[in-house]
């Protein structure tokens, strides 16, 4: 198999393969700097959490109009707004840490969006939402996720400094300047905006993945913060890609069945650890010659 | 002289629990003050109110103009993320604040007071170098600079001398008293009480309450001392985990 049947055939060849790269390149430009914060804010497992928050909103979208993109993701975007505030709330309030309830609003997050989608959903609709189908992005989903990505970036813009001040010294942002939690909050926003803008493509609980791991990643090669930025957003694409050539292959091998929804959220998993590591990323298609080869 | 803050029967505490009780006194106008006191006596609880970065439980503090406009606040070094990937001119840029603000751009003339700034602390040639890779004196030195930078009226100092070596706390407390000659009201945590008594005219004396507050040599008297270290530990004593009955009167600590 040359490089070019590998990583620009299946990208030309089928429209779904190039929605789906389209899709997921784009992503990455937003959700690698979102990711690259919220590692530095020692906010990674929020994002997980919200990952999970915002699973019922998007399963309320689906019991009112089934599959449709826009009543899941506004939905969704609900949710997780609600359970971030909600958390923030009772860590003001009470003697419980953000940390704790934001683990107990996105547990019970998870189990009533689980619910939902059974009460009408049968158990591929529940693995479409959960894991996602990257390979039925549509050119409404493009143009969802091209305008989450834009608001994403002028966002970020717009509250960079404050954003950089609240990390380095909140202390000291708090006494030259009120911007410290209009900023913070504007931040979550993003993070849950990006989080519904990754979940058609890669379902709630692995759009966070396009997020975090990148940015995981990133930190360990280069110093400055625009750097980080800019590495995130390039290892969020070029993993993207990697990741869609070989479930092309993956699928080639194994062929289709009842593995595939958690093949293919296995495979995606995998494939964004090995990101980080180029090892990984070889022994991964080591073995999957070896599988192809057996069989 | 008018008084330059006031501090009027404040009550500071943390999720509703006082740590500091029913201050009032002033600091006046152009004046150099330290804030000693033993740990947990709420020094850094005060500091922070006044930056306006606490809240208080009760009372209030008064102050001519915009709070936020006449103060410049330097945090405990340990406050700050030094894992964060910023460089000196980043974290001392911040300085600029009060006139940039969240949007405003940084020009020629910003760099050029940047610039003067870490002349002054003695970081030139620092200037792109990661804040994970400072010593803690040069740290110190930075956050100085972040001071000079924002030109405040009142200058709010915790523990700015707090490990660090000889040379620096030098130059630094040479800083400080630059301040002060150009009327600025500078309040300082300090816990060396050699250093409170060279170079501070006034002195705060704090334990979870007012014990002095005045000239240093009337303030850091052996008896207003032994009295302070006496608050913190009947507060200690109040603690659940505490067995009572080891001896020695709590009267004498209140």
């Amino acid at each position: 198999m040359s490089l070019y049947q590998l990583l620009i055939e299946p990208f030309a060849q089928y429209g779904f393969m190039g929605r789906a790269l389209a899709g997921a390149m784009i992503l990455t430009l937003s959700a690698g700097p979102v990711g690259v914060f919220l590692t530095l804010r020692r906010m990674s497992l929020t994002g997980d959490a919200m990952a999970h928050a915002i699973l019922p909103g998007a399963a309320a979208g689906f019991l009112i109009s089934g599959l449709a993109i826009l009543p899941m993701t506004l939905g969704g975007f609900a949710a997780g707004l609600i359970v971030a505030l909600l958390a923030g709330l009772v860590a003001r309030f009470s003697i419980q840490r953000e940390d704790s309830s934001l683990a107990a609003f996105y547990l019970i997050s998870l189990a009533l969006g689980v619910m939902l989608i059974s009460l009408r959903g049968s158990n591929v609709d529940l693995m479409h939402v959960l894991f996602g189908t990257v390979l039925a992005l549509n050119n409404d989903a493009l143009i969802m996720i091209g305008a989450i990505v834009s608001i994403s970036l002028v966002g970020l813009a717009i509250i960079w400094r404050g954003l950089v001040a609240e990390c380095l010294d909140p202390n000291f942002l708090r006494s030259v300047s009120r911007a410290g939690h209009p900023v913070h909050l504007v931040f979550l926003g993003l993070v849950v905006l990006n989080l519904v803008g990754g979940f058609q493509a890669l379902g709630t609980l692995l759009a966070v993945g396009l997020m975090m791991l990148p940015a995981a990643a990133a930190r360990f090669w280069v110093r400055g913060l625009e750097a980080m930025c800019g590495l995130a957003i390039g290892i969020g694409a070029v993993s993207s890609l990697f990741r869609l050539a070989d479930f092309l292959s993956f699928e080639r091998g194994v062929g289709a069945g009842n593995h595939f929804g958690g093949g293919v959220g296995l495979c995606r998993v995998a494939d964004f650890r090995a990101t980080g590591r180029g090892v990984f990323k070889a022994a991964l298609a080591a073995a999957q010659n070896c599988v192809r080869r057996i069989e | 002289m008018s008084g330059a803050i006031e501090l009027d029967n404040l009550t500071l505490g943390y999720d509703g629990h006082p740590a500091v009780h029913h201050l009032s006194g002033t600091f006046s106008h152009g004046s150099m003050s330290a804030v000693v006191g033993p740990n947990g006596s709420g020094k850094s609880t005060l500091l922070k109110a006044i930056a306006g970065v606490l809240r208080p439980l009760e009372g209030r503090i008064v102050q001519a103009g915009d709070r936020r406009q006449a103060m410049a606040y330097l945090p405990q070094r340990a406050e700050i993320d030094r894992s964060f990937p910023a460089d000196v001119t980043d974290l001392v840029a911040l300085g600029l604040w009060k006139w940039r603000g969240l949007f405003g751009a940084i020009g020629r003339h910003d760099i050029k007071a940047l610039e003067a700034a870490l002349q002054a602390v003695g970081l030139v040639g620092f200037e792109r170098r990661g804040i994970d890779t400072l010593s803690g004196g040069q740290l110190q030195r930075a956050l100085f600079a972040r001071v000079l930078l924002q030109d405040a009226k009142v200058i709010l100092l915790d523990e700015p001398f707090t490990a660090i070596d000889e040379k620096t706390v030098s130059d630094l407390v040479g800083l400080v008293q630059r301040w002060h000659g150009e009327g600025r009201t500078v309040i300082a945590v300090l816990h060396d009480a050699e250093l409170v008594r060279q170079i501070f005219p006034q002195t705060l004396l704090l334990a979870r309450e007012l014990i002095g507050w005045g000239p240093t040599e009337t303030v850091m008297t052996r008896e207003n001392l032994r009295r302070s270290r006496g608050m913190t530990e009947a507060w200690d004593e109040h603690a659940p985990w505490h067995e009572d009955g080891h001896g020695h009167s709590h009267e004498a600590a209140q």
